[in-house]
């Protein structure tokens, strides 16, 4: 497999400028004849397909949810960022592209970052005149705050729902579209193969999950916006149906899948508190604007919190990192809060906990400002520990957040399968090894209003398209291979249900391949997992219909991807013999416990290629270069 | 603690459903009631029967799909939240709960406790929108909104679109969800410029849906776990009548 990033030529500020003009454009009157398949409608998805219908294509949307609105996208709280610098502190695109870089720990494409940091300021203007509400000072301008990784104000908001209200910007575009009747909206649809015809991607088929149907449909590009998977490992601040599957099918199929291990701990969730536990939940980064966080200067000092005087409380943020203090990226922050629970000093009934004190910050400002800015926080919090936050502070742990590896894409969002399009946080582009915070709903919406519309054009208008319907022999070799699939699982009929064989996967997948990764945890889960994907395909059991609404076959498909996608990521995480961004391995640290990269042999992107069932995948190397932020050790101090 | 869970099983739109009756033990009152639904679900299957099935996805209270009537009440007792943000502790040992899906002729029942809510992304199809193209727009601090204005908005937009005021209303309207997205968008300048046209046909999809009228019966806001405001909806009436007079 070769990989062509196609960077275009020239100076940084002028590639994206240049690229569009080099683009081919589908004649207004031609585009209607051409149909494009969009999986997924979060922030991606929504705003792509509702600018492809803008711009005239026939479109073809699908999502697992009842409806777009439902999509993980839903549940980003803190913002959204943008180099407007309406706060005049300072900020610019370039400054925005040097922090993404940085923050990513010199693992991204420059050209991608700096197109990404281009197009947000259309973001912003773009959802204003959707009626986004985003928060506003008392003249009627907008307002910011801040995220880690940064020290300028550049952060968009509305409320603690900001990703709520951006998809409901997207979805009311998407909704013009339906009304207008470019888009037509496939509900509780899942994608479950992408149909190759002559190697390019052609169609899909998707599952119906009210009458277990298997449907084709056809199309001449398809564009994946399916999320992250960050599920893998069962706990997770995601959503509980996110998975993998559309992303793992389609890499089967041939798609490279970039960086895989490169997973983001948050540092700021809630503790677990019980085995019955579902899933993880956030408590926004922007919090660490106004909180600060501590443990006990003594080791399993069990005092309450308000008893502790400020002599004997260790702010460690602010102690080991003076400039950036309590707003250093995620990474940085989530090890430092491990390191302080392995070392004795954690609190609460578990010791898996640092605090995250508001009592300064109350009485600064006081009560009510906190409120107006943090108060659905707050109160999530009070509801789910049964603890009031405006009285005794926070407990925080981190926890599986993000996904910054995913599908391989090129400079115009292609994977390696010619027409196969990923967008969102289901690609691997422009976060590096560590994503800063309020930059993956940029991306997202960055990708699907403003870069893929026009890349996607240029590929329909410069390829040579064979008619192709859906029941074509490639349609129906594929259906019969799902069909065989899904009546093996129902089959099996063991004595383990999916759900636990989720956990398991996820408790092997956080103690092995989780904060902290060591050359014998990565080789212990290398060999734990396929033992497990193996004992699944023996002995779960799965009940109900195929031809029904049935949650536990949905998920017994997804189980069965991560259980696979496990191990790449295992894989990936042990071939990387260094330490960047969120991928910590224990032998590469500095002496003062960072991260250490080893740009002379890994400065490239992983990009992993199918070989087969019970074959080792091949790696593929895209190698990274840096012609305007030179790779230092990254510094926070 | 121990409950016992009488829960609606129905097996799809034809089938007539029933209550069955299941016993559940040692829940944390700590956990959820869906993961007290997960825990009962793992039994059942481990059984040989099929797990109850619900709607459910953030498990945050923000994406709107949770909803179940527990206890006669649209998501259950407490005010301001979802199902899925409801624990356990809030029942005492050895309590008897009920849980049935949203009943609204607009929403027939796909399963058990899911419900078809798509009748509400249709009247949203219908005008729930600015026309606004990707691209050609004003800078976003061309034009400044009040605070207390792009406050109110934002409440409004908050709605999840849930669909327990239509559970909660004994006349199954939709008017505060549609009041939600008409005062929200109204209140905007730039959504001030197709007010009235999306008023009406909002209005007219909501009636071709099937749910009811509004008779100022309250219970929305009640159960609405977001607490939108009825006063929005006396802003959809005016805009309304002002789309009329127009
Ligand atoms: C709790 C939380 C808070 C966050 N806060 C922030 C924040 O403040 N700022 C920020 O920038 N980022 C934040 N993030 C990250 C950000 O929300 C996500 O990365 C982003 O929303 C992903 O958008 P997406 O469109 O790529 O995917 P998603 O929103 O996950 O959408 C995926 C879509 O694909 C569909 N889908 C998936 N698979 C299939 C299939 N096989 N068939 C059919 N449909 C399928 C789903 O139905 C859905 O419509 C947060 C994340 C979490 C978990
Ligand atoms: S108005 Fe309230 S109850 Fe009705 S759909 Fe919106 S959030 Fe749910
Ligand atoms: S599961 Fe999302 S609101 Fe309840």
């Amino acid at each position: 497999m070769t990989l062509d990033s196609k960077i275009p030529a020239g100076p940084i500020e002028k590639k994206w400028d240049t690229h569009r003009f080099n683009l081919k454009l589908v004649n207004p009157a031609n585009k209607r004849k051409y149909t494009i398949i969009v999986v997924g409608t979060g922030l991606a998805g929504a705003s792509a397909a509702a600018s492809f219908g803008e711009l005239g294509y026939n479109v073809l949307a699908f999502s697992y949810h009842e409806s777009p609105r439902r999509a993980h996208s839903i549940a980003a709280q803190g913002g959204i960022n943008a180099p407007k610098n309406y706060a005049n502190d300072g900020d610019s695109i370039y400054r925005l592209f040097y922090d993404t870089v940085k923050g990513g720990d010199y693992r991204a494409r420059e050209a991608n970052v700096y197109r990404l940091a281009q197009v947000s300021n259309n973001i912003i203007d773009q959802c204003v005149a959707q009626g986004v509400p985003f928060a506003r000072d008392y003249a009627g301008y907008l307002d910011n705050r801040s995220f880690g990784g940064a020290q300028v104000s550049r952060t968009f908001y509305a409320r603690g729902q900001t990703g709520q209200q951006l998809l409901l910007g997207a979805y009311s575009a998407l909704c013009r579209q339906i009304d207008v009747g470019s888009v037509k909206f496939f509900p509780r649809r899942e994608m479950l193969d992408v149909v190759l015809v002559d190697g390019q991607a052609r169609g899909i088929v998707a599952r119906n999950l009210v009458t277990g149907e298997i449907e084709s449909y056809a199309a001449h590009a398809v564009v994946l916006a399916t999320g992250g998977y960050g599920n893998v490992f069962y706990l997770s601040t995601n959503a509980k149906a996110s998975n993998a599957t559309a992303i793992w099918r389609a890499y089967k199929r041939g798609a490279a899948f970039g960086n895989p291990c490169f997973t983001q701990i948050h540092p700021t969730c809630i503790p677990q508190s019980g085995d019955y536990q579902s899933k993880l939940t956030l408590m926004s980064e922007s919090l660490r604007n106004d909180g600060r966080i501590w443990v006990p200067k003594q080791k399993g000092d069990k005092r309450k919190p308000e008893d502790i005087p400020e002599s004997e409380r260790d702010y460690y943020l602010e102690r080991l990192y003076p400039s950036f203090g309590n707003l250093v990226p995620r990474d940085v922050a989530s090890r430092r809060a491990k390191e302080m629970c392995d070392n004795g000093y954690g609190v609460g009934p578990t010791g898996l906990a640092v605090y995250l004190d508001f009592s300064d910050a109350i009485k600064r400002l006081g009560r009510m400002v906190i409120e107006e800015k943090y108060g659905n926080l707050f109160d999530m919090y009070h509801e789910i520990t049964g603890e009031d936050p405006y009285k005794t502070p926070m407990r925080i742990y981190p926890a599986v957040h993000y996904t910054m590896g995913g599908l391989w894409v090129d400079y115009n969002l292609m994977s390696t399968i010619p027409g196969l399009y990923v967008i969102g946080e289901a690609n691997f582009s422009d976060h590096g090894a560590n994503r800063l915070g309020a930059s993956a709903l940029m991306q997202g919406l960055a990708d699907g209003y403003f870069i893929i519309p026009y890349t996607i054009g240029d590929y329909l208008a410069t390829t040579k398209f064979k008619a192709v319907a859906e029941d074509a022999a490639e349609f129906r070799g594929v259906r019969e291979e799902l069909s065989a699939m899904i009546k093996k699982l129902m089959s099996i009929n063991g004595k383990k249900s999916v759900e636990e064989f989720h956990r398991q996967l996820g408790k092997i997948m956080w103690d092995n391949v989780g904060m902290a990764r060591t050359r014998e945890s990565l080789k212990k889960a290398l060999e734990e997992i396929p033992k497990l994907r193996e004992e699944f395909w023996n002995n779960v059991k799965v009940v109900g219909e195929s031809n029904d609404l049935n949650a536990d076959l949905e998920r017994a498909g997804r189980v069965a991807d991560f259980l696979e996608l496990g191990e790449l990521m295992a894989r990936d995480a042990l071939h990387r013999e260094e330490s960047c961004g969120g991928h910590f391995r224990v032998e590469y640290q500095t002496e003062d416990g960072e991260a250490k990269r080893d740009d002379e042999q890994f400065c490239y992107v992983a990009a992993w290629e199918y070989a087969g069932r019970d074959k080792e995948p091949v790696l593929n190397k895209e190698p990274l270069t840096f012609e305007y932020v030179k790779p230092s050790q990254r510094s926070y101090k | 603690m121990n409950v016992t869970l009488k829960v609606w099983r129905q097996k799809n739109r034809n089938d007539a459903g029933r209550f069955v009756t299941y016993e559940v033990k040692d829940i944390s009152p700590d956990a959820s009631f869906l993961e007290m639904l997960d825990v009962l679900n793992v039994d059942l299957v481990k059984k040989g029967e099929e797990p109850i099935a619900f709607d459910h996805d953030c498990r945050e209270g923000i994406c709107g799909s949770c909803g179940i009537v527990i206890n006669g009440r649209a998501h259950g007792p407490g005010r301001g939240i979802a199902t899925c943000e409801l624990r356990m502790r809030v029942f005492r040992d050895g309590d008897m709960i009920v849980a049935e899906p949203w009943r609204a002729k607009a929403f027939p029942v796909i399963k058990d406790l899911v419900v078809d809510r798509t009748g509400l992304d249709r009247i949203m199809v219908a005008g729930g929108y600015i026309s606004a193209k990707t691209g050609g727009v004003p800078d976003a601090n061309a034009i400044p909104i009040p605070k207390p204005i792009a406050e109110e908005a934002m409440d409004a937009a908050a709605c999840i679109g849930c669909g327990a005021c239509v559970a909660a209303c004994p006349n199954s309207s939709a008017m505060l969800f549609v009041a939600a997205k008409i005062s929200h968008l109204a209140l905007l300048p730039q959504g001030k410029v197709e007010a009235t046209t999306r008023v009406q046909r909002m209005v007219e999809q909501m009636d071709k849906e099937g749910f009811g009228n509004c008779s100022n019966n309250y219970a929305c806001e009640a159960e609405c776990p977001k607490e939108i405001s009825v006063l929005h909806i006396a802003r959809l009436n005016r805009e309304f009548i002002k789309a009329k007079v127009l």
